[in-house]
């Protein structure tokens, strides 16, 4: 019984991180209706940046500010120079330039800071356990439990309540009726990059800090598996994310604490296929209604 | 009216869709306090009028001003703020939004809360059925309500111009009756109106003037009374 706690919690904290990178590839995914592969990338970019300012000795909360808007500028700048004009010409052009910018990334971060893995050093987030019902809880799981909560309510607050969260979803619902009500949707579709590029900075710092470790392909795993909780909740559902996100990281803890961490992995993969097959949609994805 | 005092002119206006010449030369007069209509055949290119006037699509050349002002070059946002507003061809409501909300991107341009609290409380007066449905999800309203929700919609950006593309699709007679005397409210409280009809019959009763356009080309022009009794029009466009 405590075991099983146990792995809830640890798939409560994984799938969080996933949850927060995940609404970030649904946002755009609905805004333009592009996969964008170079999200994962921005979470490590995200984390060296982090890394970059706990050097330094900022602390936690304006480390994780400077990665937020550093990576939301880098994903208004994808968008103008990698995305804006080819995605008229096609989708598959834009996949391709997408895949492009995420190996750029990788590379070019590789290239100034090489391939070792850091850490985040010693005093930035000291550890800690406490004991509860038998339960471990470690100061890392309540650090991303607690800013995924914060983030993710200022985002629905965003979407749901603004008045550039109304014209996001009547971009991502209708481009041109949408114009036709005065919406910029150039600016409607930065927005959302910068949005969603700031959820996967701080998706980033939390990764850095809850695995130890950072490193230039260390957006890749997530950014799939992410990719994958987008997809199980329904893609262009931000709602529906957050859910694939968190489902996706309780399945995995669970496999990977009944003796299956072997099959981690793959389990992800499986979902997506036998989801696929059941429910192409996705969990809460109803076609047309609730994009974002 | 003279071409002097006209709020909008298209002059020669051409539009390609790739290799598909959509319109050929439109010359087009609407002025101040008119309503006027723009009929003709499926893929005549009425629509096509009407996303170039809003900027949805570009004109390969020719010259579209409102207010004295060249606006071929203007990006559609742009346009909306300048006061022309669009009801589209087929509502495209924000089915996934409520009314409300839709209604509140209708002001999205503005920022003078109180004149669009106003203008909210006119338009759920005007269609009372809004009013009772504020809450609820544009997408599951009728096919009349979406179309009362869209005609609100653009009432709310306050135009000073109105383009309609066919209110009438797909209505009972009933409530095409109703949107028609509407329209004719809406212009008489100073709005003016540039609607495009597939119900000629109807479109030259309230219209002041017409124009019939045929393959992108504007083939006859005059008052609707006029247009109403011509022969071709009867034949064409009447049913006899
Ligand atoms: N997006 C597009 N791509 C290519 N061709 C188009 C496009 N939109 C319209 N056309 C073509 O342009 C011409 C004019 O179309 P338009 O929609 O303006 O006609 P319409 O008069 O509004 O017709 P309807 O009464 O059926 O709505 C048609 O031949 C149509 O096939
Ligand atoms: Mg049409």
């Amino acid at each position: 019984m405590t075991d099983l706690l146990q792995q809830l919690l640890n798939g409560l904290s994984q799938g969080s991180i996933y949850a927060l990178i995940a609404v970030g590839y649904t946002m755009i995914y609905g805004i333009i209706q592009l996969i964008n592969f170079a999200h994962g990338d921005v979470i490590m970019v995200g984390a060296y940046v982090a890394l970059g300012c706990a050097l330094m000795g900022l602390g936690f909360i304006p480390s994780l500010a400077v990665a937020m808007l550093t990576c939301a500028i880098l994903g208004v700048i994808i968008e103008r120079v990698a995305y804006r004009r080819v995605r008229p010409v096609s989708r598959l052009a834009a996949l391709t330039s997408a895949i492009g910018v995420s190996l750029f990334l990788e590379y070019t971060m590789m290239y100034f800071l090489g391939a070792d893995l850091r850490t985040y050093p010693a005093g930035f987030f000291p550890e800690r356990t406490y004991s509860l019902l038998g339960v471990t809880i470690n100061n890392k799981d309540l650090l991303v439990l607690g800013t995924t909560l914060v983030l993710v309510i200022i985002l629905q607050y965003i979407i749901y309540r603004t008045r550039t969260g109304k014209a996001m979803r009547a971009v991502s619902f209708d481009g041109q009726a949408a114009q036709l009500m005065g919406v910029n949707v150039n600016s409607t579709v930065a927005i959302t990059f910068f949005i969603g590029s700031a959820m996967a900075a701080a998706a980033g710092l939390l990764y850095g800090i809850y695995f130890n470790t950072v490193q230039p392909l260390m957006g890749l795993m997530p950014g799939l598996k992410a990719f994958i909780a987008a997809v199980l909740g329904g893609i262009g559902s931000v709602p529906g994310a957050m859910l694939g996100g968190i489902l996706l990281g309780m399945t995995e803890s669970l496999v990977a604490g009944f003796g299956g961490s072997m099959y981690r992995d793959a389990v992800a993969f499986i979902i997506l296929i036998l989801v696929l097959l059941i429910r192409p949609t996705g969990l809460l994805g109803k076609g047309a209604q609730e994009k974002v | 009216m003279g071409r002097v005092e006209a709020m909008l002119n298209l002059e020669d206006v051409n539009v390609h869709y790739g290799a598909i010449w959509a319109l050929k030369g439109i010359n087009l007069t609407v002025g101040e306090g008119e309503i006027v209509s723009l009929i003709g055949a499926n893929g005549a290119g009425k629509s096509t009028t009407l996303r170039a006037i809003s900027g949805i699509i570009k004109t390969s050349s020719g010259k579209i001003s409102y207010q004295g002002e060249d606006i071929s070059k203007t990006p559609a946002h742009e346009i909306v703020k300048k006061g022309i507003a669009q009801v589209p061809e087929g509502r495209r409501i924000f089915a996934n939004l409520t009314v409300m909300e839709n209604l509140e991107l209708g002001a999205y341009i503005r920022k003078d809360a109180k004149g669009i609290k106003q203008d909210m409380e006119g338009v759920l007066d005007r269609f009372p059925r809004l009013r009772e449905r504020i809450g609820q999800i544009a997408g599951t309203l009728s096919g009349g309500e979406q179309q009362m929700l869209a005609i609100g919609r653009a009432l709310m950006t306050r135009p000073k111009l109105m383009l309609l593309d066919e209110p009438s699709m797909g209505l009972a007679p009933l409530l095409v009756k109703e949107i028609f005397s509407i329209i004719q409210e809406i212009n008489q409280d100073g709005t003016t109106i540039l609607l495009v009809e597939q119900n000629a019959r109807m479109a030259l009763q309230i219209a002041h003037r017409a124009y019939v356009l045929e393959t992108g080309r504007i083939v006859l022009e005059g008052s609707a009374q006029e247009l109403a009794k011509h022969e071709d029009v009867k034949k064409a466009y009447l049913g006899g």
